[in-house]
């Protein structure tokens, strides 16, 4: 087992942990000054989009990004494909 | 002049009370009269780690209360000269630790000729936890190569940041050190641990040690030892280097590497 599993390659869980601790940690930091109305918005434009597009529930990503100058919504919203509709 | 250093990381079962008595223990054996406090109030156990269960007559709240005196309270430990235990209580509320009461035994322990107080904080992010790092000078920050111990970790720098009473008066910051625990550098090096430079840069905190994963961590607690006063054990030796270097001794991190390859990795490594 030892020696097949030599050459196999497979993901390294350790690299996945970080790529997941980089965003978990970015999003606690902005986390105290992200508005808490948040959540409901995501919820309410996907409701909007609804009304003329099929959408899945992670159709719209919001980030809240705080400046010096100013703060920013960023929205992206994937229509998806044709199956997910 | 004492200092008072807390033992803290959010997550339980990281090695908190373990990390209390043995960097106490360390700094008691280099000659600085040392206190370490347990503030897990009613689910105490850095007695049984440094083996003076049997010695608890008062405790913490006991003391805050005007119930004892200090030199009742306090247990002298048998293995150390300089090393004196304060142990929390175990049938009382949380809300019987007050921050008046909990500055009034610091006082005392710094009148007394304490150098160092080390405080081992419970798990979590409440009453307790709050009020073992409130009066911090410093911070050792127990982690373990683990997605949520690391996440935990970064919450409560956070909570160090805005809640210690060094940051309710504007001072200096509380200092803060990373000490990671239970280590495995073969794991690491196959890519499924978390690696020492992973867990610094996420928390960008200043490493002050690492500590092996080690079977004798688990013997120590057994016997009702700190594990540094084990002193062939590899997981003692990372302990006093982290000591050293938190009195501001330069030492190069040891046991982070794997230590012997097996045929096919010196074939292929």
């Amino acid at each position: 087992m030892g020696l097949l599993d030599y050459f196999r390659s497979k993901p390294k869980t350790a690299s996945i942990a970080r790529q997941r601790l980089e965003l978990l940690i970015a999003h606690q930091h902005e986390g105290g000054a992200a508005p808490d109305y948040l959540p409901q918005m995501q919820q309410d434009i996907i409701e909007v989009i609804r009304k003329y597009v099929a959408v899945s529930d992670d159709a719209v990503q919001i980030n809240f990004e705080r400046t010096d100058q100013c703060d920013m919504l960023e929205l992206n919203v994937s229509l998806g494909e044709d199956d997910a509709a | 002049m004492s200092k008072i250093i807390v033992v803290t990381s959010g997550k339980g079962g990281v090695g908190k009370t373990t990390t209390s008595a043995s960097i106490a223990s360390g700094l008691a054996k280099r000659g600085h009269k040392t206190c370490v406090i347990d503030f897990d109030v009613g689910l105490r156990n850095l007695d049984l780690i440094m083996g003076c269960e049997r010695r608890v007559v008062y405790d913490f709240i006991n003391l805050i209360n005007g119930e004892s005196k200090l030199n009742q309270t306090l247990i002298r430990d048998k293995r150390v000269k300089d090393l004196y235990i304060l142990p929390a209580s175990q049938t009382r509320d949380k809300d019987a630790l007050t921050k008046e009461g909990v500055a009034k035994v610091l006082d005392e322990l710094k009148s007394e000729g304490f150098e160092y107080v080390v405080c081992d904080s419970p798990a979590g992010i409440e009453a307790g936890a709050l009020m073992a790092l409130y009066f911090a000078d410093e911070a050792i920050i127990v982690t373990n190569p683990e997605v949520s111990s690391v996440r935990d970790s970064d919450r409560i720098l956070g909570i160090l940041q805005s809640r210690s009473k060094r940051a309710e008066d504007g001072g200096e910051p509380v200092v803060e050190h990373l000490l990671i625990t239970r280590y495995d550098p073969e794991r690491v090096e196959k890519g499924q641990m978390l690696s020492i430079d992973d867990v610094s840069e996420l928390l960008s905190v200043e490493l002050i040690g690492v500590i092996p994963e080690s079977k004798d961590v688990l013997e120590a607690s057994n016997a009702g030892m700190p594990v540094i006063l084990s002193e062939d054990s590899n997981a003692a030796q990372a302990y006093d280097d982290s000591i050293a270097r938190l009195l501001g001794e330069q030492r190069p991190m040891r046991f982070t590497q794997v230590q012997k390859k097996g045929l096919l990795g010196r074939l292929f490594g």
